[in-house]
């Protein structure tokens, strides 16, 4: 295992080794990703569009894109080998170990059925429930997400529900199973802030409550700041960076992590001139010798482009993927 | 007015006494009325909405989906009716306007938009110069190779390369890219107001703050007033001068960005600020000081003060909807306990 994320040491949820998937014409899109989920974790996933994120939380879950394939790796749940794993394998898993919720949460619900008959029909399948038990329990699950008046949501259909009610009701699908590890893909992006807050707070609460183990893909720093307790930086299809949440933001060891600092939301209004990460990311598949950060890096020397950069193992869960760590360290910060 | 008119003088955003580009004043939309059982109908989509844009002044709009954003903007350009109220650009009524008289307003790109996701609002189909040079022909009032040259500069001021990104289509395209090519497209007009409709929310941060730079170095090199339409503040951090808070159909709040964000006057705008996600641990509000009670009394859903049902400080005032109220430093906010809230905020938190 040449380049892996230390993680906690107590049986993870969720095991990532190695993972290598490529797109279209054998583009590689992400390269040997190793990170590993603890049992009730938080764990945030952060990086730009194109940086891979979506791709890796896509093969955990089964639902790469047709043009997409795992070409090496493992994927691990709890025990339970993923990789290669048979459709039937899958539908044990997914909906019932391994909840999802993703950004577009309309089109993830039926339009033609009631939001409640599709919770309930996920509970009569996945867990044998009675009708009536099933109504009972969706119900129940409606309030513990928050959702006001209940027994008058479980008929609904999805277009009488605001953005955030349906993410509630996806939410409340997703962790009727009580999986051991929810995926939440930019679950609050299209929302307004109050309700991003809300849906964060239930995100925690859940965790606590079903004990379950939390993957919060995102580009935002911001949203993760607040809510995970390890940090997991990709671009371009690496994971740069990882660590606690608190050390990586408080001391980052990757220019990468630092430019995204900069460009986070802070929380002052005042104005002040915006900072931007400077030129593109690499396109997939793009062949780079060195450190893919190098070109839009203000740090880059020609070491850094001359070979590979090994994810090195910092002490502590840190691990950071840059070939001036030793000359940058405090520089970052 | 066309396109071929002389710009103003570059203004700053303190010139306060210039006259707005924008007044609107106690504008009401109604889409179709609420009907009963049917679940058709929105009914009010925004109630004596009041607002003024100046020249080169960035008004940013806030408020969840749903509040009336987007409708004061459409209201603006001519696409809905107002049922009540006056909208004026430029000193000219703009209900006045009927027929041939709005269709040579709307043709001439005073006021253009923005809208959200570039890949839907621009025609896959033509090339960036076609795409940037399509309202210089409906305006129709440039020469052929005037319009070239406007095609050009209008690329250049977003930052990109007329010579390479002439002939590419929005595919070819990063997201960032498109997003100028809709602002160059927006800006080569020479509109005297820019509605940006959610500009930066499909982009990612660092594409979101090269946007949003932009708009602010647009807005003072050619004196442009610009109108940033948000469901999120951090679209709105840094470069706006004002920011109006929608909620359900009324702007609830208003003024200076700065003074609004830092000291809220309405529990709403408090909301919005405490649950706005931040790098940075600085010392604020929690969402959960401000979430109302699981014992609060339950409101009406109409008659009462639109904000009631989700105020932790609601009271028996609140019955009533509250008027917009002058606060001292150009600000006003539409609460009957407007600023006061914070005194009631300690003695929730200490019992």
């Amino acid at each position: 295992m040449p380049d892996s994320v230390p993680g906690p040491v107590l049986s993870p949820v969720l095991e990532v080794t190695d993972l290598r998937v490529s797109v279209g014409d054998h583009l590689v899109a992400v390269h040997d990703v190793s990170f590993s989920i603890g049992r009730g974790e938080s764990v945030g996933l952060v990086g730009e569009s194109g940086s891979g994120k979506t791709l890796t939380c896509r093969s955990v879950l089964g639902l790469l894109p047709a043009t997409g394939e795992v070409d090496h790796g493992r994927i691990v749940l709890g025990g339970t080998e993923l990789t290669g794993a048979t459709r039937r394998t899958w539908n044990e898993v997914r909906g019932t170990r391994l909840g999802a919720v993703f950004q577009d949460s309309a089109s993830y619900l039926n339009p033609s059925l009631t939001v409640g008959h599709q919770l309930a029909e996920q509970l009569r399948v996945k867990r044998g429930l009675s009708r009536a038990d099933a109504h009972r329990r969706a119900v129940e699950l409606f309030t513990e997400v928050g959702l006001h008046d209940p027994e008058g949501v479980f008929h609904r259909y999805p277009h009488e529900l605001s953005g955030g009610m349906q993410q509630r009701v996806l939410i409340a699908i997703s962790v009727s199973c009580e999986p051991e590890l929810l995926i939440a893909d930019e679950a609050t992006t299209a929302l307004d802030v109050v309700i991003q807050a809300e849906i964060l707070d239930l995100l925690g609460r859940l965790r606590e409550t079903h004990g379950l183990a939390l993957l919060l893909v995102t580009h935002d720093l911001a949203v993760v700041a607040e809510t995970c307790e390890r940090i997991l930086v990709m671009y371009a299809g690496e994971i740069v960076e990882s660590g606690t949440t608190e050390e990586v933001l408080a001391r980052p060891r990757h220019p990468y992590t630092q430019a995204l600092m900069g460009v986070a939301t802070i929380g002052t209004w005042e104005r002040r001139a915006l900072e931007v990460i400077p030129g593109q990311p690499p396109s997939v598949g793009e062949d780079m010798p060195g450190c893919r950060f190098a070109p839009r890096c203000r740090f880059a020397t020609s070491a850094c482009t001359s070979g590979p950069v090994p994810l090195a193992d910092l002490g502590g869960g840190r691990a950071a993927r840059c070939a001036r760590l030793d000359a940058l360290e405090g520089a970052l910060a | 007015m066309t396109a071929t008119r002389e710009r103003p003088e570059v203004s700053g955003p303190e010139h306060t006494q210039v006259a707005p580009v924008l007044r609107v004043s106690d504008l009401s939309v109604s889409y179709a009325p609420p009907r009963k059982g049917t679940h058709l109908g929105t009914g009010a989509a925004l109630t004596a909405a009041s607002l003024e844009v100046r020249p080169g002044e960035i008004v940013g709009i806030v408020g969840e989906t749903g509040s009336g954003k987007t409708t004061l903007a459409r209201a603006t350009v001519g696409l809905v009716r107002p049922a009540a109220g006056r909208i004026e650009l430029d000193g000219q009524d703009m209900g006045s306007l009927k027929g041939r008289a709005l269709r040579e307003f709307r043709r001439s790109g005073q006021v253009q938009l923005v809208f959200q996701d570039p890949l839907r609002s621009l025609d896959p189909d033509l090339t960036v110069a076609e795409l940037v040079r399509e309202p210089l022909d409906i305006a129709g009032t440039l020469s052929r190779a005037e319009r070239d040259v406007r095609v050009a500069e209008s690329l250049r001021l977003v930052g990109l390369e007329p010579e390479s990104m002439l002939g590419r289509r929005p595919r070819q395209l990063s997201g960032g890219q498109r997003q100028r090519v809709s602002l160059a497209r927006a800006i080569s007009t020479h509109p005297k107001l820019l509605f940006c409709d959610e500009p930066v929310s499909a982009l990612d941060v660092s594409n979101r703050n090269l946007v949003l730079s932009l708009l602010d170095r647009l807005r003072s090199e050619l004196g442009l007033a610009v109108v940033i339409i948000a469901h999120d503040l951090s679209s709105l951090a840094g470069i706006a001068d004002r920011v109006a808070v929608f909620y359900r159909s009324r702007v609830v709040e208003q003024g200076p960005i700065q003074d609004v964000l830092q000291r809220p006057a309405h529990p709403y705008t408090g909301l919005l600020t405490a649950s706005a996600p931040s790098v940075a641990h600085v010392d604020r509000l929690r969402p959960e000081q401000l979430r109302p009670q699981p014992d609060a009394r339950a409101w009406p859903s109409h008659g009462v003060c639109v904000f009631a049902p989700r105020c932790r400080f609601a009271h028996d005032a609140c019955a009533d909807q509250p008027a917009p109220v002058t606060l001292p430093g150009d600000r006003e906010a539409a609460c009957h306990v407007a600023g006061e809230w914070r005194t009631h905020l300690t003695t929730t938190k200490e019992s």
